[in-house]
């Protein structure tokens, strides 16, 4: 019996904390080894990058977990699989969106002018011609559609945090602006189409029709993320307020929305972004026009959106001018709403709250 | 300016939850008076209840008296607004508001209440209440640096300095030392001591120590039994609690012995 525990304390009595470890190196010669060896079968038999690239892949994950396996143990074989795993999700990730850019900016970048940017396509037939007039239209429909939905979705959103509580009303809010975030963008311009249709009668197009149909989509995500926003405002702040004697509305306005203000407005530049870019609603409500429209309350406006469809689906006679300022209208949409997103981090950065450490 | 509070009868609740129950006591004017008790018997939220903090939370209410200068706090024709301005309120946690700066801070209420102020009242509210919470020496050279710059006990007396700058009548102090070092400690038991010249203090606190040092009475709060509401077992002044205390479980708690 001694001379058990004895012999269980001896082996006890060395810790071994280290084992054989790979190279940090060979991942970079796996991976090496593996397009070598894929590049070899594909030039036998003929195939492709795409099968190329592939097939590295795949001998990749499969000799590096197995030399690991060998050389160290299960648990960081596992590791080394998993983590290659997740390197493909995120390289399979980036194939569209690089692709993507690659394409828009490739067709795009060549129609880039001064010109492009200056004149509206106004008795424009063939080449030259530009998308003025669909920029002017893009910004102001959206900022009609922000203008809209930002006061609503912040009001609406102070109401669940700070009012509602759990009271049936809230509830119903909640479970609206939810339903809200599912409706099609078609169906939000159908909305605001039918809508002005009975006020004006039939046939009828503008551009703040357009803003109508984009806050339809706009509001809930606004009320979505400065719900969630508020929610992360400490309640002692509150409580400290209070206890100063200050009303509740006065806490919101001076305490609560200025502690949350830098998710507040990058909640709702990065709404603006999303809605800059649809389609659909635009189609039907805002209509298309060749000409510089200023007023948002009298008739048709161009967008960039419908610019690029109207463009690519009816270029004219002959079709390559026309293509090639879809691309360019598309490429000009992509770097809008980058330039958005960008402003949205610098305004919250520029808004949060400062500890000076 | 301080005044006294008469408490008769108070029943204090969180939705059906009867948290605390039939507390009767009167707190004199100008003087510290401490709540001690285990945790969960009630000492905040009976503390909570006398400024009217108790309703924020959502269900929670209370019933009984709580008079201030002839006023019941909870008659119908009373402003909670307007008690929260008498009876201001230091946390257990300092909180100071994250987007102002130090001198922000102190004169929040002010400028939250959308008051008219010169700049130069502005300015002497600042000192003065810097200077009473003993922070002034300290931050004087960086009165526009954000508030969470501070350290915590410097914190906590940015918080002091807060509630101090709206002159209320009352000051409620909810374990004001629990989370600080033993130095920031005394420098808030110092300002304590210099504070109850003007004051009415209430100070709700952990620490036996900190009870006898600060205060002239004390009560002391327990929980009748397990799920049974807390009240106030024994209200004495602090040298009698400490030395010949009436009740039995006070002196059970007070030296260590719980029962």
């Amino acid at each position: 019996m001694s001379t058990q525990t004895t012999q269980a304390r001896s082996d006890r009595s060395h810790l071994p904390l280290s084992h054989p470890r790979l190279p940090t190196w060979a991942p970079r010669l796996v991976a090496a080894l593996a397009i070598a060896a894929a590049g070899l079968v594909s030039l036998t038999l003929g195939w492709g990058v795409v099968a190329w690239v592939l097939l590295a892949v795949v001998v990749f994950a499969i000799a590096l977990p197995a030399w690991s396996l060998k050389v160290e143990n299960g648990r960081a074989a596992k590791d080394r699989f998993v983590t290659t795993l997740v390197w493909i999700a995120f390289g399979t990730a980036l194939v569209p969106l690089g692709s993507l850019m690659w394409k828009v900016v490739s067709e795009g970048v060549p129609v880039l002018s001064a010109e492009f940017f200056t004149y509206s396509m106004r008795n424009v037939i063939g080449e030259g011609g530009g998308i003025y007039h669909a920029i002017i239209g893009t910004l102001l429909v959206t900022a009609g559609a922000a203008a809209i939905s930002v006061p609503v979705g912040i009001l609406s959103a102070i109401y669940l945090v700070e009012y509602g509580g759990k009271s049936r009303m809230a509830r119903t809010v909640t479970f609206l602006v939810d339903v809200m975030t599912g409706i099609p963008s078609i169906v939000a311009g159908l909305f605001a189409y039918a809508l002005f249709a009975l006020m004006f009668g039939p046939g009828i197009r503008f551009g703040f029709g357009g803003s109508v149909a984009l806050s339809v989509l706009m509001i809930p995500i606004v009320v979505r993320s400065v719900e969630e926003m508020l929610k992360l405002v400490p309640h002692e702040l509150r409580e400290a307020s209070y206890a100063l004697g200050v009303p509740k509305w006065r806490t919101i306005v001076k305490v609560v929305l200025p502690t949350a203000m830098s998710g507040i407005v990058t909640g709702v530049m990065l709404a603006v972004a999303r809605v800059m870019g649809e389609t659909a609603p635009l189609l039907i409500i805002a209509g298309s026009t060749d000409s510089v429209n200023w007023s948002l309350f009298g008739e048709r406006m161009m967008t960039l959106p419908v610019f690029v469809y109207y463009s690519y689906m009816q270029p004219g006679v002959p079709p390559a001018f026309g293509q090639a300022r879809a691309w360019g209208a598309a490429l000009v949409l992509i770097a809008i709403v980058m330039a958005l997103n960008l402003l949205a981090r610098w305004i919250g950065r520029r808004f949060a709250p400062k500890t000076g450490r | 300016m301080a005044k006294s509070i008469d408490v008769s009868d108070l029943n204090i609740y969180y939705g059906d939850f009867l948290a605390v129950e039939g507390v009767t006591l009167t707190i004199p004017a100008k003087s510290v008076t401490a709540l001690i008790g285990p945790s969960g018997c009630g000492k905040s939220t009976f503390l909570r209840s006398l400024n009217r903090m108790h309703e924020v939370i959502p269900g929670a209410r209370v019933e009984g008296k709580v008079v201030i200068d002839g006023q019941d706090i909870y008659g119908s024709d009373i402003d909670p607004v307007q008690v929260r301005r008498q009876i201001g309120m230091v946390f257990q946690r300092p909180n100071p508001f994250p987007t102002m700066s130090i001198y922000d801070n102190v004169i929040a209420g002010q400028r939250l209440n959308a008051k008219k102020m010169k700049k130069s009242d502005a300015d002497d509210v600042v000192e003065r209440s810097l200077r009473s919470a003993n922070l002034w020496e300290e931050v004087k050279q960086r009165l526009n640096r954000p508030g969470a710059s501070l350290s915590g006990g410097q914190q906590q007396r940015l918080c002091i300095a807060r509630a101090i700058a709206v002159e209320p009548q009352v000051l409620l102090m909810d374990e004001p030392a629990s989370a600080l070092d033993p130095i920031s400690t005394s420098a808030i038991e110092d300002l304590i001591h210099e504070l109850k010249a003007d004051y009415t203090i209430v100070i709700v606190t952990h620490n036996m120590q900190q009870a006898a040092r600060v205060s002239e009475d004390t009560g002391f709060f327990n929980l009748a039994g397990a799920g049974l509401p807390g009240r106030l077992v024994e209200f004495n002044s602090t040298k009698k609690i400490f030395s010949t205390p009436d009740e039995p479980s006070t002196e059970a708690y007070i030296s260590g012995r719980f029962g």
